[in-house]
Order: structure tokens, then sequence, then C-alpha cells
């Protein structure tokens, strides 16, 4: 891949790895921008499928409609996320990423922010638009907003110890599916939780509290686990 | 001393552990059989019927102790784990191998016996209650390490990513728990609740225990069952192997 060298390191500091994973990672992603868009439209897709599925009742889809953006969330990260190692994995680039003198750790925190900026941060910002289809009001969408794009990041996060995991496997997507989910079933709770609470007048407060507490368990070890992966696949 | 810190590592190599294992397992087996027959005795003619729950509350004597041993061995798991990546054991692995498929069939015991104990009890089958809710994304759990197992040809490499697997799960656990209890909370009152059980009787309590030793013993018996054929699979080019085939033959 024909993305800049990585700096060779001289003050030990990992940042310019990092910077330079997110940077390499976005030019890649805003090549392939279609695969972008696809991805983008899934989401939009299942979002709608909803309220043709069970009712058009403004109340009802009002009360589904958080759950349903979460779920579909949780949906088109996972349908992203084998973009996040195997592209690098199937031409040998990640393997000279794991022998660059930097740490992997770094490494692999660039891409996951990468991932996240091109996955996770456009769905957020797309959830008002699809929440204005559910009837929910103006401060639930705001909410809803929030717990995106502070639950999102731990999606990408545990998402990449899974794609790791699953590197060269066969029927790794659905292998992934089933590895990945059950782990996501807090930020699901807590996310959709979050509007809930708004609605019941209890205000999202704890909700975005405890998923910006899960956000910051999954930075400081969702790397490594990822990075400790990433050196299983390619062992 | 040379000698007695050599004692330590004596059984982490499959040669030693194999005969051990199989010493081991009768006395496991047996007791858990002897254990479970006082148990269902217990639980079925002794303790007396509940004043509230009638005759139906006897599935507790199977129930309670499979979704304790279900939790309890996905700890087991996550620490041979845990020491398979730390030190590089290759037995570790093997061990954690052999207990996930007991830990899922305990998770599913427990889902599938509390399904007719909800029925009979509080008229259904399921309820979203939180205990069932984490002990479901338990089983998705387990079943997510032995399928990333079977989807890996290179033992070495499906010993060390299901390690790593089984750990980000266990940091996990307490979080999904709490998160569906929470959850719980938030969406529906004390329509069912299990954690204000009535004060139990003693027979009770004992027969659960009994129970709960069975369930336990037959969990480290068909583990280290399973254990060895692991071993024997893996191994089967050493000369160790072969020694034991030809004693068998």
């Amino acid at each position: 891949m024909a993305a800049a060298t990585l700096p060779s390191p001289t003050t030990g500091s990992v940042w310019p790895a990092v910077q330079w994973a997110v940077r390499r990672d976005l030019k890649l992603a805003f090549r392939s921008r279609a695969e972008l868009g696809v991805q983008l439209l899934f989401y939009v897709i299942v979002v709608s499928l909803f309220p043709l599925s069970t009712s058009p009742e403004r109340n009802l889809l009002a009360t589904l409609g958080p759950g349903v953006l979460w779920v579909a969330a949780l949906l088109s990260s996972l349908l992203s996320l084998p973009r996040l190692f195997a592209g690098d994995h199937a031409d040998g680039t990640l393997e000279q990423i794991a022998l660059s003198p930097y740490p992997l750790e770094a490494l692999v925190s660039g891409k996951i922010l990468a991932h996240w900026l091109t996955t996770g941060l456009p769905v957020a910002l797309l959830a008002p638009l699809l929440g204005l289809q559910y009837a929910m009001d103006g401060e639930s969408l705001a909410v809803l907003t929030a717990a995106l794009l502070v639950g999102t990041p731990v999606l990408s996060l545990l998402g990449a110890i899974g794609a790791a995991l699953t590197l060269g496997l066969r029927a790794s997507g659905s292998l992934l599916a089933l590895l990945i989910l059950p782990l996501y079933v807090p930020v699901l709770i807590f996310g959709a939780g979050a509007v809930d609470a708004v609605r019941a007048g209890l205000g999202a407060t704890a909700n975005l509290s405890l998923l910006g507490a899960g956000l910051l368990i999954a930075l400081v070890g969702a790397p490594f686990a990822a990075a400790a992966a990433v050196r299983i696949a390619l062992d | 001393m040379a000698s007695d810190s050599l004692n330590w590592f004596r059984f982490s190599s499959p040669a030693t552990f194999y005969p051990l294992a199989g010493k081991m397992i009768p006395w496991f087996g047996w007791s858990a059989a002897l254990l479970a027959a006082i148990g269902v005795y217990v639980g079925l003619f002794v303790a007396p019927t509940d004043f509230q729950q009638g005759e139906a509350y006897r599935i507790i004597f199977i129930h309670v102790p499979a979704a304790w041993m279900s939790m309890f061995l996905y700890v087991v798991m996550a620490c041979w784990s845990a020491v398979a990546l730390g030190f590089n054991t290759r037995l570790s692995a093997m061990m954690a191998q052999a207990i996930a498929p007991t830990g899922a069939v305990m998770t599913f015991i427990a889902l599938w016996t509390g399904a007719f104990w909800g029925r009979a009890t509080w008229a259904t089958y399921w309820a979203w209650n939180a205990r069932m809710t984490s002990e479901l994304i338990l089983l998705f759990l387990y079943l997510g390490v032995i399928a990333l197992r079977h989807a890996i040809d290179d033992p070495r490499r499906a010993d060390r990513a299901c390690g790593v697997l089984t750990l980000v799960g266990v940091v996990n656990i307490p979080i999904i728990y709490f998160s569906v209890h929470w959850w719980n909370s938030l969406h529906q009152g004390a329509t069912v609740s299990l954690t204000k059980a009535p004060k139990m009787a003693a027979i009770m309590l004992t027969g659960m225990l009994i129970m709960s030793f069975a369930a336990w013993f037959y969990a480290i018996a068909v583990s280290l069952a399973r254990a060895r054929t692991i071993m024997i699979d893996r191994e089967r080019g050493t000369s160790w192997v072969s020694a034991v085939a030809g004693a068998a033959r």
C-alpha cells in the first residue's frame, strides 16, 4: 500500500505511530468511498425496516426508536469490522506493521481510531435524522446522538479484538458476530437506556457516565488485547 | 531444593499428567455419582414440599448447582487460559479447552430447568429477568469460545486465540451482569423476584449443596476425561503416546 512511510522512532513517543496509522487508514478508506457509503446505507435500510415490520404508530415508534438505532449501529459496526485488519492481513502489510519498531498497540489504536472515524462517527451523526423518522423529540435525539458518540468507539475497540481473532478463518464473518455481539450487550443497554431514562424523566447522566466509563476501560484494555490477537494471527 | 521446585511442574507435562488424570477420573466420577444419588434422594424424598411453590421448587436441586457451575467453570477456564498465555504451557490450554463444553452444558441445563421452573411458578417460560439474560449471554460466550476453537486448524494458535477471548469475556461478565441488572430494574417492576426468596429450610439447602458437589465432581471428572483425549490427540506423534497406545493394545 503506497501510503506514507512510518517515521522511525526518535523520541520514544508513540504518537507518530498512532498518527501514521490513522492517516494511512483514513486515506485507504476514502479511496474506497463507495464501501463506506454502502455501510451507511445498510444502517439506514435496517433502521427503515422496523416501522414496516411493526407499525407506523408514532408512540410505538418513539419507544422502539432508540433500541432500533442502536441495534442497527451494532450491526453496521459488525459489518465493517473485517475491513479493519483483513485487507492488510491478506497483502502482508499487517506483518510489516507488526515488525515496525513502534509498539503494535499504538499502531492498532490508530487503526481503531480511523475505523471509528469512518464508521461509528457517521452513524452517530446520521442518527438524529433517522430518529426524526421515529417521532423522537429534540431532547431524545440529542441524548441519542451523545450516547452514540460515546458508545460507538467502544464498539470499534471491542470489535477490533474479534476482528483480529478471526483473521483468516473460515466463515469469519458469522464467527465474528458470535464472538463480539455478546460483548456489545452492555453498550447496547446503556446506550439505548440513556434515551429511555430521558423519556422516563430520570435524566441521561447515569447512562452516559456508565458509557463513558466503559469507553475508558475499553480504551485502556482493548488495544492490548487486539494487538495480542494480531500477533497470534500472524504467527 | 532443586527436586522440590521440580515437583511443582512435574504434572504440567501431558506425559505425566495423562496417567494421573486417568487415576483421578474414577474417584471424581464415582464421588459425583454417589453424591448425586444422595442429593436426589434428599431432594425428592426427604425435603418437604414448599408451601408457596409446591413440588415445582424441587427443580432447585438441579437448577442452582448447574447455574453455579456455569459461572464457576468460566472463571476456572479463564484461570487456565491466563496460565496458558502467561507461561505458554500446553497443558493449561488443553484444560481450558476441556472445560468449555462442560461449562456450556451446565449453562444450558441452568437455562432449560429455569424455563420449566419459571413455567410452574411464574406461568412463563421466559422473562427478561437479569439473571436469565446474563446466563443466556454467558451461554453465547461459551459457544463463542468453542466456535473459535473449531474454526482454527492450528491447535497452538487456537489455544492462544481462545485464551484472549476467554479473558476478554471474564472481564466483561461482571459488566454484562450489572448492565442487565440495571436495565431490568429500569424496564420492569418487581413482577418476578427471586432475590427475595423465602428462607430456605436447612434440609433443602443441604440437598442443594450435596447436588452442587456432585455437579462439581462431575465437571472435574468429565473435564479430565476430555483433557485426556485432547492430550492423546495433540501429542499423537510423541513416544509417550505410542507407549500408552502400545500398553492399551
